[in-house]
Order: C-alpha cells, then structure tokens, then sequence
C-alpha cells in the first residue's frame, strides 16, 4: 500500500487526539480532523453529521464496502460523487454531505431499494435499519415498478432467509467470511439478480451453515432473522420488553451477550463488544439460551420417595420424577439434605463425605462450594470437572511455570506468526476465540499449524494438518525438540536468562530424532522439521491446546512438551506468543482458581502447606483437613470401597462426565446420602436423596473467570422459575445446618471475601467489575488495566525461571487389539455442551442435532459394509452403546468419534479410567473399541 | 436387571424433543469420492492457488460441458476454498453453467447467439427465435442448446452465431444447422505472421535492444510521451505517463493485458491478435521490461478462441529470458473489461470493479503494483519507437493528433476494422472507409463510442472523433466503436438494447448500477418513457455508481432525451 494520507497529516502523537489534531479537511464548510483510519464518514458521526448507512456496519470486524451508495457525498474536484464510509480524507479536502447533488442521488438509491421491498406493514422487519433509514431521509414510497425477487426460506430452525428484502448490500456475506470466517454465505450469480446464496445456493438449513447468527446480527432489511421474531406469515412481531446485559453460559470464551426478555422469556440473545467476543457470538450462544424455560426445569425441592431403591442403570423421567420422588418444602429439603451429610459426617467422619462443585457455576458459588466442604464437610474432598478437562495441562503449567492460567488471551492470535493448534477443535468447542484465528490466517499475518489426528473445519485454513496417529503426541513433539535444539533454534539468551532444565532435556531429546519419531507418529520427518522450524523462527508463535493433549494417561507429559517448545524458543511473554490451554466451561479458569480443587486452597495455595492452611483457618474460623482430598475418580473409587458414604453434587452430572459409567453410576448408586443441585433432573440427580431446584446462569449475579483470565460480570436477566434458588443461597443454607455461621446476603459480599484470600484478584472489586464489566487479572492497580501478556520477565517459581521437564514416549493405557480394533476417541459436537442437559434442552440446538451420533471414516464404514446413518453397535471392554453412524472425511480411519453428550448412547459408558498420575485425568480420548451392525431387534424397538 | 452387564445396552432416554433424526453426514454437501477422482485426474499437476479458480472451471467445462454440483464440490475441495466462494465465481460468469444434483444434464454443444447492437440491427432476434423452434422441435440435428450472448466481437459480418468455439458470421438458422450437423463447433485458425515471419520483418528488435541496453529505458518514455499515444481500450490515459507511475512504485510489480474487449461494436484488438499477433507480443514485453515485471497477465476473453490459439502457439516460441507470460481466460463477463475487475478475474474471483483510489498502479493485481494496458496500446509501441514519435503524430485529422483504430459496422457498404486519422468524422469515415452507406439506407444516428459512448443524430456526423472531443455532447469515443444506424433502425429500440445489455453485465455491486439499469429497462420496456424520471436516474447512476459500467448505462437514455425528443412525444397523447 502505498503510504496513506492519515499519516502525512500532524501526528497524534499521545495517542489522545483531540477534536484540533489529526488531518484537517472540510466537511460542509466546516475544518475537521480525522483521526488516524477514520473514514469521511467516521469524523462525520462523531462530529454530528447525519450520513445514511445500510451497507456499512460501523462494528469491530466489519470493513466498510461503498456497495449500497446511500452514504454519498460531492468532493470538490471530483466528477462523480464518492461514498462517506469508504473514502479516506486527505488534507485539504472539500467535502459536501447535503448539496443538492448528494442528497439527490442517496434519495434516489433509497427509492431504488425501497421499491423492490415488501409492503412496510406485512414486510419481515417494519424496524429494520433500512425503514428507519427510509424514514428519516423521507423516501418510503418509490416511482419505480417491482423486480421479481425470491421465494423465503425456512429451512432452518432458527433463522429465516426472506431475500424479497434484500438490497444486495453483502453484510452477511462479509459477517460469514470476513468476521466470523465460516464462509458460508456468498453472493452469487450477477447483475439485479446477484443472489445470497449458502454454499452453492442451497437451503440454509441444509447448508454448512454452523448457525453463529453473525449475518442475522448484521442484516439491515430483515432479510435475515432470528425465526424467534417472526410469525407464521414472516412478519415480524416480537420486540423485546427489556434487555440486559451478561455473559454466555456456554464455554470459556467468556462472550458477552445482551439478552432480550419479551413476556419474562429471554427471546434472543445478541452478542456485546465484550473484549474477548467484539460482538461475535456462536449457535450455543445467540439460540442455546432457551433451556431455561424448558418444562423438565425443577421448580421444588424434590425428596426421594421413602425405601426407593438405587441401582445403577436408573432411569427417570425429567416430566415426571413422582416415580421417585415427591415434592418438599426448602426448609424440609434443606433439613434432609444438611442431616444426612451431617449424620455420615459424624458416623464415618469427615472424609467419608464428598463434593463435586461446578464450572458452570460463578466464582463465588465456586468459593463457597469448596468452603463448605472444607469447613462444613471437613475434608479436601472437592472436586469438579476441571479434572476432566485440563487438569493435566495445569499440573505441568504449576510444575514448570507456577501459573494454572493462560499466557496470553486468544486474541493475541492477530500479533503472531505462527499458530499451532493442537489437540483441540476450536471452531466446535470455542467457535468465537477460532474465529479470531482464523481472522489472523485470513489477514496473512499468520501460518496456521494444526496438529490432531481428526481434520476439522480449521483444516482448510492451515498450511499444515499433521493428522499424527492418536496418542503420539509425545513423540511428535519431542521429534520438533529435537530438530529445534539440535537445528540450533533454540533462542539461547532466553534459555540462559529465563530457564532451567534445558541441559537435561537436550540430552534426553537425543534419543526422539525426527527419523525416528516418524513410524511411531505417522508424520513424515520432513514435515516435522519444517514445522519446527516454523515455530523456533518465526517472530511471534502461539499455542493453542484443548483436552486432545490433556485427556491422555500422558496428558502431563503432552503439555510438558508444549511448554518445553514454547521455552527453548522464548516463545512465551512477548506480544503473539504464549501457551494458551483453551479453557472448556465458562468459568473453569474461575472455578479452579477458587480452589474447587482437592489439592489446592483458592489461588492454587497447597493444601498441604501449614502455613497456607493457617491463613485460611485465620479466615473461616476452622480448623482445615491437612490432606489433599480426591479427585473424582478417585471419588468414584472410593465410593466402591466404602470410603465414601456421602455426596453433595452441585451442577455437575458425573453419571454422565465421569468415565466408564457402569463403575462411576454404581458408585452414586451406592452411596447412603447423596445431595444434588440442579436445573434439571440429570443422570445424577437420578440417584440423588433429595434435589434442590437452583438458578440458571440467566437468573444470577455473579463473576465468571473466562479463559484468558478475564473476571466478567454476569448479571441477572430473569428471576429463578417457581421456588428455584439462587445457588449461593442453598450452598449457604446447607452450610448453615452443617455448623458453618455464614451471613451472606448478596454475591457481593463472597467476593469480596473471596478476593482478599486471592493474590490473583488483587485490584479487582465488584463496583469495578460492576463499572468496567471485564478486568483481567493480574492487575497492577485498581485504575490500570490487567496484563493481558504475563511471563514477559521470567515465571513466579522460587528460582523465577521457567522448568523445562522432559517427556518420554509412553503408549496409551488400552491399545487396540484383535478383539477391539478400533480406537475411540470422545469429544463434543458444536451444537451440545457437556453432558447435554442444558444443549439437548434448547429448542434449536436439540433441532440441530437431535440424536446421538458417533462419527466414522467413510472408509472404514464401506470396508465394514456399512452406510451412513446405520445404527452400530459401539462396545469396548467396559460396555456397550447402540447409536446412529455418522460419516465424516475428518475422521481417521480406525478410530471413532463420539460425543459424549447423549444420554441415549453416552460415550462414557465406553471410556476408559485409566488416569494421567499427575493430572488424574480420564483417557478420554483413547482407549480400544469395536464396531458391529447393532442387531434389528433393538432397532426396531 | 440387577448387574449391568458390560455387554448389554442399557437404553436411556434423552432430554431432547425427539421430533427430528440426526444427520448422516456433516453439515453441507458431501465430497463424493467419484467426483474428487475426476478432479483430481483433471487438474493433474495444475497449481490449486486461489488464482487458477476459473482456468480449472474452464477445464471442467470444456471436459464435461456443464459444472455440476460434485465437480465444483470437490474442486472446492480440491483447492481448499469454501463451496460459496467457487460457486459465486462459477455463476457470476455466463460461460460456466452450473447443474445441481436434481437438474437434469445439459446438452454439450452450446450455440450462442449474438443479439447486441449490431446484430440486432441484422436480425439476432429472428435467428434466435427459429434457432430456439428448432430446439424445442428436437431439429438442431446435434446434441446442442441455444442461448442469447452479448456482443462477440463480429459485429461487421452481423449476424452472428458461435457454435461451440466456431463463429458463424453472417449467420442464419440453415448456416447453423449445418455448423451443428458437421459439429465444426472448434475455432478457425486464420493464417497469420508466426514468429519467424515477424522476426524477418525485423520483429524483436527493439525489445532486443531494450534489454541489452543499447536502447534505453528512458528514450522508450521518451518516445511515449512524445508520440501522445493514449490508452485505446477507451480510457485515453497517455501511455507514458501510465508507465512511469508504474515504475516509480515499490517493487515486485506486475503488467497484465486487458484483453477483454466486450465493448459492444468493439473489434479492432481481435483484428490485431488474429494478424499480427507478436507485434502485439513485444510491445507487451518492452512494457514489461520498462517496469521490471518479471509476470505478465495475459487476460483475453473467452470470445477470441482463434486468439487464444494463436497467442498460446506463438509465446511457446519467444526465446527464454523473458518474463513469464500468463495467459488467463475470461468466462463471459463484460465487466472485467473494467480494469479492476479484470485484476479481481485475473485473482479468480467474480469480476467486481474495485474502488479506487488506491489506483491498479499502486495496488493492483495481488497487491503489487500494476501496469495495465490494452491490446491496441501496446501494439503500436514498437512502430512508435521505431518509426518515431513524429510518425505517430503526423497522423490526424480536424486538429487531432495520431492514428485511431475504428471498429465500423451497422448500416454502412463496408463494415470492418479501419485504421483512420484520429479525429475523423463519422461523415468522413463512412465516406471515405466504409464505401458509404448500404443502398436503401440514409444515414441517421450512431453510436461514437460502442454500447457505453452514447447515440448521437446525423445532424452531429461533422464531430471529430477523438479522445476528449465527444464529452461536450454527452458522450465520448471509449474503444471507437462506431455503429451506424439508418432510417431503418428504432433508435429507443437501440438504446433499450443496449440497456438490456448494460442490465445483464452489471455485476450487482452496487445499487445505482445494479437496480438502476433494471428499473431503467422496465421503464423503457414501456414504450413511452417517463422521460422525467428516466433522466433523474441517469443523473444518479452517472454520480453514484461504482465504475464506468454504471456511470455510462444511462448514456443513451440521456441521447435519446436530448437528440431524439420526437421519439417521446407520444407519451402525453397516450396517457
């Protein structure tokens, strides 16, 4: 580019340009200064003048495109006229928003649109932005006859497509392919009948539309819209009686959402220019927010009939627990519920009761939960599902770097150069952060690396896809070790400076040669060394990681790797580098941190530490267990061996999430009391002794810790549904009948507490959180932003360097055999979070995809003389499941995909508990299966 | 059951509504492994970057007749774009027909019949309709299918028909059916200069010059600049100038030719590829030299297969060291006549103009700086530096300087390209090169400048025809397409063919172009004209549109309101 006329003007040197800086020119008469990128039409809005706009969306992302012209203005000199958004001013410029000229030809470009739209009073949105905009330049009616235009198309369950209202003005098209990168949306054929199209002009809903709603978001005709808005005639007639502002429930990325309540039902949700989403959203986000109005939701406190007997394939209808159950008061629930877990307390002691909190839950219900326990139970058993997803990551993160959390937020993807991506599938699990990635390789900033042996979406941006045979992940990293230190790569000064363990690993790394890593991996050496390379030489490489390498019994030495690459590279502490695990549940980086671990008080404080605990003891008034407790495995476990008797589960559905299932539903099956909180009647809460209706996260108040360490605010959108509570009230309640003399009357007030026992909330209050939304931690002072970047001078261990741990080349726990050919592998599908019982509840996800489905190689389906959508038989070694067969290109042959969400078919019947020794993590994502026709019997049932 | 077994499936029900059935595959259109095979057997070694996107829809047409829906899936595949971005391209050119799963094949042999201006004017649209008869009586004699196509660069020897890649001139449905019935449906090579010929004419020797130093860069500009030779794909923007704002750019820098002569009436740069295809050839590489291009672009479009051929055979023979030399193959699209949708083409996209400023010779093809030029521009490059800048301007007529190349055709004796002075009238250029006008026919009206330079009266015939000469009358030379009409001819008949042609190659980008020529043409359909609101959107397709396609259409709406009142005046005694 040649150089641009915003930087030949004064120079805003500050940073602060003030209405007298930046490029003089004149706009209707009048000097003006454009600051640096602004458009004429940019200094038009902030000075106050009033230019029309359909085409151009001034939102993050969103370039303007000059298509629709009713933004023209005259420009002295110039022969025809030039459109305000996309016009850069240069210094001395004359422009003219309101000469006769201008204003004739944008009231003539609205009167062109105007007369192809639908009648204004039966058209889809009669608000649109284009009405509005016909209203306030005058031109409602046009002079010129109708073209044909499209028929509608409803084909998808939560967006209509009404192109007789489209002015062609390619918004969607630039939300689809250049903010959200799902390049779905084109603008095809040519002329008055260039056409939105989805993929090759096919049915939205049969398209590969991933329903992220950025077009709908985007549309200023309503010729995209949410189906919620619209009756049956497509005519819109739902307008919001309040919004408000909060967060998405759904995974880490922490989105902020502003919710649109019409007759005290959330109808919609749009996303906010929150920092970690600028506006962006996906289909769990903008549709999933329904599940809170489903009618299984729990609305009084349930007991389980008297002499019901447990057992472990249990079921129960979520529309009708009086099989099992019958309805109670809160004081008589309460009463039950605090005096069994009192009475196995006092009878078996204090360790033979367990709890399982919840990252879906905010930090303050997660500080509670853990205090609580460890005060009101008396042990350190509390757990969630943290040790289900990354607990190995974080084991080798405090291991060699003394910090859980991520290094860097995803957004730092747009400084680096190279991204690798490895073992994690962010375009399904963290659709928003992906798009930023993406949005990085589309800018050509930045070479995209996939390391996993599934291919996904993200594939086809990447320059390459090492699809390595699963459970090779050591090998595979080491072989890159070994090319960057023996390449001399390595960036010596940060080694010396900011390191230790270099010496061994170098030593050790001689053995894992690229030539040999290659038959065990199943990349070719080459392509390991480029890749190496890559990332020891570019300027800026980045990390991104999910539960590929975490759920391994070699989790902890997976992420070793990845912290031993990052390094011997110094590439880590810069502006594009870092490690970034990428965090699964909404607040599991605030659920952790708040001490929902066994092993830790909150902050990752050893529990095991006298001192430590002390502090703690100071605080809570009580005396605090000196032994780590267990983990939920291990919990399971001791369930069967008696150890534990009593459980309170908080919005966690372990008969679900826990693997090998027959084991872990037994275990709940077995125990004497068994407490469950919940929105709904899970898997769980079919074992349970007495349920407690609780608050959805649209019903509370409260902070959620995303993953890149961003505290965000959370705010009640509707009150709980009939006699649910809020869930720091009933933790309180239970804690008060148990002994504990808690006073918290507001969310507030835990976290205040909460932060003055946390270093890492230091600067952080409520009334900030309350003022700023988001503050990302550590802050340095309550007035100054928090570091996005950490690590940039060294690592908070006792020597302030960084470990370098070496890993070895271990199999995975079962390896496929003759009996069980098949690898499978767990995971989740875009449109289902966790054990489902919130996704599969959504009127949209659940219409989506609506059935269990495992995913196989269409390879190994025909080899297996099998079709697609056949019901197979899925077994392994610790049960079996009948579910339909989807067939997926991205799977590998020999292995299978599932998700783990379907309470139908779930996929941790099949898991494996074999545990990573440090993170205690399930191998989820390996273990030996097998594959059949399922018999016609059970098909026909 | 008591113990769960680990064998048994223990049937859960789930919290779902259980109205629908899953998928049996992910999200979207399936690759089919069968298609992918093909695709990837066609494309052979053939580079997958996003640039070669229409040269391999070609390849799939030219092999299968048609794109059908698995092809371009698993060309998308194939070169990893998403599905939308290769349909959109496929379906914004006319000479790809894509077919879904559920449309039935299309007949392999295409005959596409020309019904712009000219061949209007010698009956397209009778040829057309018994064309058309013939295919729904199954009579074509041949698996073949008939479509309307704009201009095709034949306009002298009107009508015309191409069957497949062989041009029917003069055509009529017997004509047809025969070219049908021998399938001769591939293009006829006419004789021409090859390179050895050209090399014993004393071709090269300039370039050869040029690149040993004996003749500098500098002179070269000189000579350019001296000579006024202007752009003659109808800008008129001096030469010299052009490349020296090339070469003051940032390198790497790129040249690309546009070759894509849409402009209805338009011939001459045909002509000049089908008879003397190297003088063309190395006033191309002293441009490219001049501005150290070590790529130059080729875009010729799709009309001229003889072009293609010749140009194909005779670059294969240019001696190595030069640079290398892209040809790439226009699909259907006026528009990327358009400079930069040429540059969007060239890149594989649709063909829409790009805003500018920046201008191509900042940020042109790829990004990199680029000099643009036209056939005839670089044609004359070498005559101009050998013969001297002084040949050039010693041409010229009615105070204007140099030579000009008019494509004549419509109602004169002798139709054709017509080297002429520049500045000649259209008077004198139907006197004095076209053996005046056919018997029977008086001389009337005509268009200075193809579909785009308006329509002028024959009270206007004593104008010089030049760059810069017309504008005062509402209308300019552009690529000297002259059409002359006669007593014969529906002036508001002409201007509504050409603005159904302006209609039909509008990109759609943006909303004075793309609906504007729609609701001008329905309003003209009318027959009488709102001449009061047609003039209000001429004004503002002429102030807001993107490019010149859109800021042009309404050219002859404006003539025929401004020179041909007499045609309107119905209007009122209608009402």
């Amino acid at each position: 580019m040649s150089s641009s006329t915003t930087r030949e003007g004064p120079q805003d040197l500050d940073g602060a340009t003030t209405e007298t800086q930046g490029l003089a020119f004149e706009l209707d008469g009048v000097q003006v200064f454009a600051r640096e990128g602004e458009s004429v039409w940019d200094v038009a809005r902030r000075v106050g003048t009033d230019i029309p706009h359909l085409c151009h969306r001034p939102e993050p992302g969103y370039r303007p495109d000059g298509n629709c012209r009713v933004c023209m203005v005259e420009i002295e000199g110039e022969r025809v006229l030039a459109p305000s958004c996309k016009r850069m001013p240069a210094v001395g410029m004359k422009v003219h928003s309101t000469t006769a000229r201008a204003t004739k030809a944008r009231a003539m470009v609205m009167e062109l649109l105007v007369s192809d739209q639908p009648a204004r009073a039966t058209s889809h949105d009669p608000t649109s932005s284009f009405w509005n905009w016909a209203d306030r330049t005058e031109v409602t009616e046009s002079r010129f006859p109708a073209a044909e235009r499209w028929a509608h198309d409803p084909s998808h369950p939560a967006m209509r497509v009404n192109l007789d209202s489209c002015i062609q003005c390619n918004l969607c098209v630039r939300a689809c392919r250049e903010v959200q990168v799902n390049d779905v949306i084109g603008m095809a054929f040519r002329n008055a009948e260039a056409k939105i199209v989805f993929d090759f002009d096919d049915p939205m809903g049969s398209s590969t539309c991933v329903g992220c709603g950025e077009c709908v978001q985007a549309c200023p005709t309503g010729a995209l819209m949410p189906a919620a808005y619209l009756n049956e005639a497509e005519t819109r007639v739902s307008w919001p009686d309040k919004k408000v502002d909060s967060l998405c429930p759904y995974c880490g990325v922490g989105c902020q959402v502003t919710y649109e309540v019409k007759d005290k039902r959330v109808v919609y949700a749009t996303g906010r220019d929150g920092p970690a989403n600028h506006n962006r959203l996906c289909v769990k986000g903008r549709f999933g927010f329904d599940y809170i109005h489903h009618p299984h939701r729990l609305t009084k406190p349930l007991m389980r009939l008297p002499n019901m007997p447990k057992h472990a394939n249990d079921q129960i209808d979520p529309a009708n627990p009086w099989t099992h159950f019958r309805e109670a008061t809160w004081e008589e629930a309460l009463d039950a519920a605090a005096a069994g877990l009192v009475k196995v307390r006092d009878e078996a002691g204090p360790r033979a009761l367990a709890g399982f909190g919840s990252a879906k839950g905010s930090n303050e219900e997660a500080y509670l939960f853990q205090k609580l326990v460890r005060t009101g139970f008396g042990s350190n058993n509390v757990d969630h599902c943290t040790r289900l997803c990354h607990a190995s990551s974080v084991a080798a993160l405090i291991e060699g770097l003394n910090s859980g959390a991520v290094s860097a937020p995803f957004a730092a993807a747009k400084d680096a150069e190279v991204i690798i991506v490895i073992g994690a599938n962010p375009t399904v699990n963290h659709p928003v952060a992906a798009t930023f990635i993406k949005n990085a390789v589309k800018a050509g900033t930045a070479k995209l690396i996939v390391m996993d042996p599934r291919h996904q979406s993200l594939s086809r941006h990447a320059l390459h896809h090492l699809a390595f045979k699963p459970g090779s992940d050591v090998a595979m990293l080491n072989a890159m070790l070994h090319t960057i230190i023996n390449e001399g790569l390595t960036d010596e000064q940060y080694i010396a400076g900011y390191t230790e363990g270099y010496e061994e690993l170098r030593a050790r790394i001689q053995d894992f040669s690229p030539e040999a890593m290659a038959p065990v991996c199943g990349i070719p050496a080459e392509t390991l060394r480029e890749v190496a390379r890559l990332y020891a030489t570019a300027r800026s490489s980045l990390i991104f990681w999910g539960m590929g390498i975490s759920q391994h019994v070699h989790g902890t030495d997976n992420a070793r790797c990845l912290i031993a690459l990052a390094l011997v590279t110094g590439q880590i502490g810069r502006p594009g580098t870092g490690l970034h695990p990428l965090r699964g549940q909404n607040n599991v980086q605030g659920a952790s941190d708040a001490g929902l671990i066994p092993m830790v008080l909150p902050d990752y404080q050893s529990v095991e530490n006298p001192a430590i605990r002390e502090r703690f003891e100071a605080a809570w008034g009580t005396s605090i267990d000196p032994k780590r407790g267990l983990t939920v495995v291990e919990i399971m476990n001791a369930i069967h061996d008696g150890g534990i008797k009593g459980m309170f589960v908080e919005g966690e559905n372990p008969a679900m999430s826990d693997p090998d299932l027959n084991h872990a539903r037994s275990a709940l099956a077995m125990l004497d009391h068994l407490v469950v909180q919940d929105l709904f009647l899970t898997e769980t809460a079919f074992h349970a002794d007495v349920v407690l209706p609780a608050s959805a996260f649209a019903e509370k108040s409260g902070t959620f810790t995303n993953t890149d360490r961003r505290v965000q605010l959370g705010r009640p959108v509707l009150d709980p549904p009939g006699d649910a509570r809020q869930d720091w009230w009933i933790i309180a309640e239970i804690a008060k009948r148990m002994g504990c003399a808690w006073t918290y009357t507001q969310p507030s007030e835990i976290f205040t507490e909460m932060a003055g026992l946390m270093p890492s909330l230091a600067n952080i209050t409520w009334d900030r959180l309350v003022r700023e939304g988001a503050v990302t931690y550590p802050v340095d002072g309550a007035d100054q932003p928090g570091h996005e970047i950490i690590f940039y001078a060294g690592f908070p261990t006792a020597s302030g360097r960084g470990k370098i741990v070496p890993a070895n080349v271990l199999p995975p726990d079962e390896v496929p055999d003759s009996e069980y050919p098949m690898v499978l592998s767990t995971g989740r599908v875009l449109e289902h979070w966790h054990t489902g019982s919130m996704t599969r509840r959504s009127g949209v996800l659940d219409a989506i995809e609506p059935e269990a489905v495992a995913f196989m190689s269409p390879k190994d389906l025909w080899r297996m003389q099998m079709s697609p959508g056949d019901q197979i038989r899925l077994e392994t070694r610790r049960g079996a499941v009948e579910v339909k067969v989807r067939s997926d290109r991205d799977v590998p042959a020999g292995m299978v995909f599932m998700p783990f969400c379907y309470a139908e078919a779930a996929a941790n019947l099949l898991t494996n508990p074999a545990l990573d020794p440090f993170g205690k993590i399930p191998e989820f994502k390996f273990c030996a299966a097998r594959v059949s026709a399922a018999a016609m019997a059970s098909a026909a049932e | 059951m008591a113990q769960s077994d680990t064998g048994t499936v223990v049937r859960f029900d789930h919290p779902g509504a259980g109205r629908r059935r899953a998928a049996s595959t992910p999200k979207g259109r399936e690759v089919q492994p069968q298609a992918k095979h093909e695709i990837e057997v066609l494309l052979g070694d053939r580079p997958r970057a996003r640039d070669h996107l229409i040269e391999h829809l070609h390849l799939i047409q030219d092999t299968y007749h048609q794109i059908g829906a698995a092809h371009l899936a698993a060309l998308a595949d194939e070169m990893r774009l998403a599905y939308a971005e290769v349909y959109e391209t496929a379906t914004f050119y006319a000479h790809f027909d894509v077919v879904k799963e559920d449309e039935p094949d299309l007949a392999p042999l295409i005959v596409r019949v020309c019904d712009t201006v000219t061949c209007a004017m010698f009956g397209a649209e009778k040829l057309y309709a018994d064309l058309r008869a013939h295919e729904e009586a199954g009579t074509l004699g041949g698996p073949a299918r008939i479509v309307r196509a704009p201009c095709v660069g034949l306009c002298d020897q009107a009508p015309v028909a191409e069957v497949g890649h062989h041009f029917v001139r003069h055509a009529t449905a017997a004509n047809v059916l025969d070219a049908i019935a021998q399938d001769d449906s591939h293009a006829h090579i006419p004789d021409y200069p090859d390179y050895d010929a050209y090399i014993a004419g004393g071709g090269y020797d300039v370039l050869n010059r040029l690149r040993a130093g004996t003749l500098s860069v500098d002179a070269v500009l000189k000579a350019l600049d001296d000579s006024g030779l202007r752009g003659l794909g109808g800008a008129g923007f001096p030469a010299g100038r052009k490349w020296r704002s090339v070469r003051n750019e940032p390198g790497p820098r790129l040249m690309a030719i546009n070759g894509d002569e849409g402009e209805p009436g338009t011939f001459k740069d045909r002509h000049y590829l089908n008879t003397d295809p190297h003088r063309f050839l190395e006033g191309t590489l002293i441009g490219a030299h001049v501005v150290e291009a070590d790529d130059v672009y080729i875009y010729l479009r799709d009309e001229y297969p003889a072009a293609r051929e010749i140009l194909t055979r005779e670059i294969a023979k240019l001696p190595p060291g030069g640079p290398t030399i892209h040809m790439r193959r226009g699909a259907g699209a006026y528009i990327c006549g358009e400079e930069s949708s040429m540059l969007e083409s060239i890149e594989g996209k649709r063909g829409l103009p790009r805003h500018k400023p920046p201008f191509p010779y900042q940020v042109g093809l790829f990004g990199r700086p680029t000099l643009i030029n036209n056939i005839e521009t670089v044609f004359w490059v070498r005559d101009v530096i050998e013969k001297g800048p002084a040949w050039w301007t010693s041409h010229g007529r009615n105070g204007r300087v140099g030579l000009r190349t008019y494509s004549v055709s419509g109602r004169v004796k002798e139709p054709g390209v017509k080297l002429a002075p520049s500045g000649i009238t259209a008077a004198e250029l139907i006197a004095e090169y076209c053996g005046g006008m056919l018997d029977g026919h008086e001389f009337a009206a005509y268009l200075p400048g193809g579909a785009s330079g308006g329509i002028l009266p024959a009270s206007l015939s004593d104008v010089p025809l030049d760059f810069g000469t017309l504008e005062k009358y509402g209308c300019f030379i552009g690529s000297a397409a002259v059409v002359v009409f006669s007593q014969a001819d529906d002036i508001q008949g002409v201007a509504l063919n050409l603005m159904r042609f302006f209609e039909d190659e509008s990109c759609g980008q943006c909303t004075p172009c793309r609906s504007g020529t729609q609701k001008a043409r329905m309003l003209m359909e009318r027959g009488d004209w709102d001449a009061d609101l047609l003039g209000e959107l001429g004004q503002v397709m002429r102030d807001a549109s993107i490019c010149g396609l859109g800021q042009a259409a309404s050219n002859p709406i404006a003539c025929v309101i401004k020179y041909f009142p007499h045609l309107l005046a119905p209007r009122e005694a209608a009402e």
